[in-house]
């Protein structure tokens, strides 16, 4: 096809970047030799990479001892694995009856279209997607504890990283609403709701979670009565989630401060009501601008809840420390227990962070 | 002081009756002894120095600002506490804002389309149709999908008053609309305002463009100090002005 050539008076001096600003090349350019300083840096950290690098792998893998019974069995320079075949359950479910592992494995499964339906529109099947992650959390919680057809489990058989998992997600779904609720009712006109939110937000941020932990554990039961005995995770997780909560609602507070009060406004001229406004136009964009904040408290929460060690509960770091002390590993596992409970935190933390990335792209509406 | 005598007869046609309205922010007394009567149909600009309490003012129709004295009636029904009235008032009356005030995080079309569906319950098929009606009477059918920040100002503010229209107010206030655009875009927002008037709308609005309102007003009324000073037919309160303020107003705006 014949088309007409628009460069007329050749005033359209268009044409690509020069190749060496784009690409690999460019971005090696650019990145990594801009400059004596960055050539100077990108060649220091090469060598600290040097350095670091082959130890580690030689101490993780190629001296590593894969096999053996005990500790006396790992001879080698480097880390002893030999624990994982037999114990790694243990790290991952703690006591919980071994021929009912199934019953985590498929909560955990379950969650995973759970969370999905809440945390991504446009998937096929929304609506009854949402009424399932909905009933997700009484699902999930008669899979571990069990009640009809299902073997009872108590929840001092929960353990490992497990627990971390059951007190971290349970801890996040509840903390936000809260959050919320109470990052209102410090901005509320209603003075007896405002002061119950400050008190509440103040007293808890000041006081330290071990401290509410032991309180959840030891005092509160002075306050029950003697024949009421709430059950030591379900208080551990109620601390954790109200811990949570409290930071949250100052990170929310900053988002709501952050919208400016003619959106409040516009709600207002058009007949929203209070709850309608909050729902449909401030919260919407509150919570967007404190993402950053949000995954914050959900990353620092997920890890405290190894926290729970001091008062008696064994997560995948109490697990680490029965297998330190353990006669038969001690002085041979001490690195590397703890290398595995942080690899399984970093993988969720680091999924909690590359999601909320991917998530903040995708509000973004300003522009194209 | 005040030209027109207040009729504040219960006459079906007065919209909007406005007696003996004072308000303060503080001790700051910003409306002074307010009357004011509008009847349906009429368009009246207000205008006035900053901090003259115009704003103020009709910010007071729909409730924004609430009043400590006098009484407001719209459409019959009297602004007080009375959360229920101030529902009917602001399902009758509608704003655009000096600052668009558009939800950023929803379209064009949601923007016009959630009060629709949240107050009024309509369908959202219908919602949209009526929405689209409105878009396309402002001349910005093709922006519908667009969020508020890949648009203009005066695509904005337009997308704000399809906004307004789509809940079919019978009142319409304009708090200071071009104020916060570019010169080459108020002249679209104003052709919609005019095209707007032409419908029989009544319509209240604080605004400094002199040859809107030479065009479309019924009544101008100059406020300051937060009093009305002076209200006329615009050929008679531009030609000739009778307070001394507001000869000084004048000659400052139309100095340039």
């Amino acid at each position: 096809m014949d088309t007409p050539d628009l460069n007329y008076a050749g005033s359209n001096k268009s044409r690509p970047p020069p190749a060496n600003t784009v690409g690999i090349i460019g971005w090696i350019r650019s990145n990594l030799l801009g400059g004596p300083v960055n050539t100077c840096l990108t060649l220091i950290s090469c060598y600290i990479l040097w350095l670091i690098v082959p130890p580690l792998l030689d101490w993780t893998i190629f001296n590593a001892d894969f096999t053996g019974d005990s500790g006396r069995e790992c001879t080698t320079e480097g880390a002893c694995w030999a624990w994982l075949d037999q114990r790694i359950y243990q790290f991952l479910y703690g006591f919980y009856p071994p021929d009912s592992y199934w019953r985590v494995n498929l909560a955990i499964i379950l969650l995973l279209p759970a969370l999905a339906y809440v945390l991504f529109d446009k998937l096929p099947f929304s609506r009854q997607g949402r009424w399932f992650s909905l009933t997700y959390p009484f699902l999930a919680t008669f899979l571990l504890i069990g009640g009809i057809g299902l073997e009872g489990i108590t929840t001092d058989k929960f353990g490992g990283f497990m627990l971390n998992l059951v007190a971290g997600i349970s801890g996040i779904v509840l903390s936000l609403p809260i959050g919320i609720l109470l990052a209102l009712g410090r901005r509320s006109k209603l003075p007896a709701i405002r002061i119950l939110s400050v008190s509440f937000i103040e007293f808890i941020r000041g006081v330290p979670l071990i401290t509410l932990l032991f309180v959840a554990v030891i005092i509160l039961q002075l306050f029950l009565p003697p024949n009421v005995t709430l059950d030591q995770l379900v208080r551990v997780m109620i601390m954790i989630t109200l811990f949570a909560s409290a930071y949250m609602a100052e990170v929310i507070r900053g988002g709501l401060q952050a919208i400016p009060n003619g959106q409040y406004e516009a709600g207002k001229a058009m007949g929203l009501s209070y709850w309608q406004s909050m729902r449909l136009i401030i919260l919407p964009q509150a919570l967007k601008i404190s993402i950053p904040g949000i995954v914050n408290t959900f990353i620092g929460l997920f890890k405290d809840t190894t926290l729970v060690i001091i008062i008696g509960l064994f997560d995948i770091l109490g697990q680490a420390r029965v297998l330190q002390t353990n006669p038969d590993w001690m002085g041979k596992v001490d690195y590397e227990t703890f290398l595995i409970a942080a690899i399984f935190f970093f993988i969720v933390c680091f999924s909690i962070s590359r999601y909320s990335i991917n998530l903040e792209k995708r509000l973004d509406t300003d522009h194209d | 002081m005040i030209d027109n005598s207040v009729n504040l007869s219960r006459d079906a046609k007065n919209v909007i009756e406005i007696n003996g309205l004072n308000k303060w922010f503080g001790n700051f007394h910003v409306l002074q002894d307010i009357d004011l009567v509008v009847s349906q149909g009429e368009k009246i600009i207000i205008c006035g120095p900053s901090g003259s309490g115009k704003s103020t003012l009709i910010r007071c129709i729909n409730r924004l600002e609430e009043h400590q004295e006098g009484k407001i009636l719209v459409n019959g029904t009297e602004l007080s506490h009375d959360l229920k009235n101030i529902d009917a008032v602001r399902s009758e009356v509608g704003m655009v804002f000096q600052s668009f005030n558009l939800f950023p995080h929803l379209t064009a079309l949601e923007n016009c389309t959630l009060a629709l569906i949240w107050v009024r319950k309509t369908p959202k098929a219908e919602a949209e149709a009526l929405a689209m009606k409105y878009l396309e009477r402002v001349k910005i059918p093709e922006q519908a999908n667009k969020y508020p920040g890949q648009l203009s100002g005066g695509q904005q503010q337009r997308v704000a008053i399809a906004r307004s229209l789509c809940m079919n107010p019978k009142i319409l206030l304009f708090d200071e609309p071009t104020s916060a655009l570019d010169p080459e875009m108020i002249k679209e927002v104003l052709d919609t305002m005019v095209e707007l008037a032409e419908t029989g709308m009544t319509m209240l609005c604080v605004t400094h463009e002199m040859g809107f309102a030479k065009t479309v007003a019924d009544r101008v009324i100059f406020m300051d100090e937060g009093q009305i000073v002076e209200e006329n037919k615009p050929d008679k309160f531009f030609n000739e002005p009778k307070h001394d303020r507001t000869k000084l107003f004048l000659s400052q705006i139309l100095a340039h």
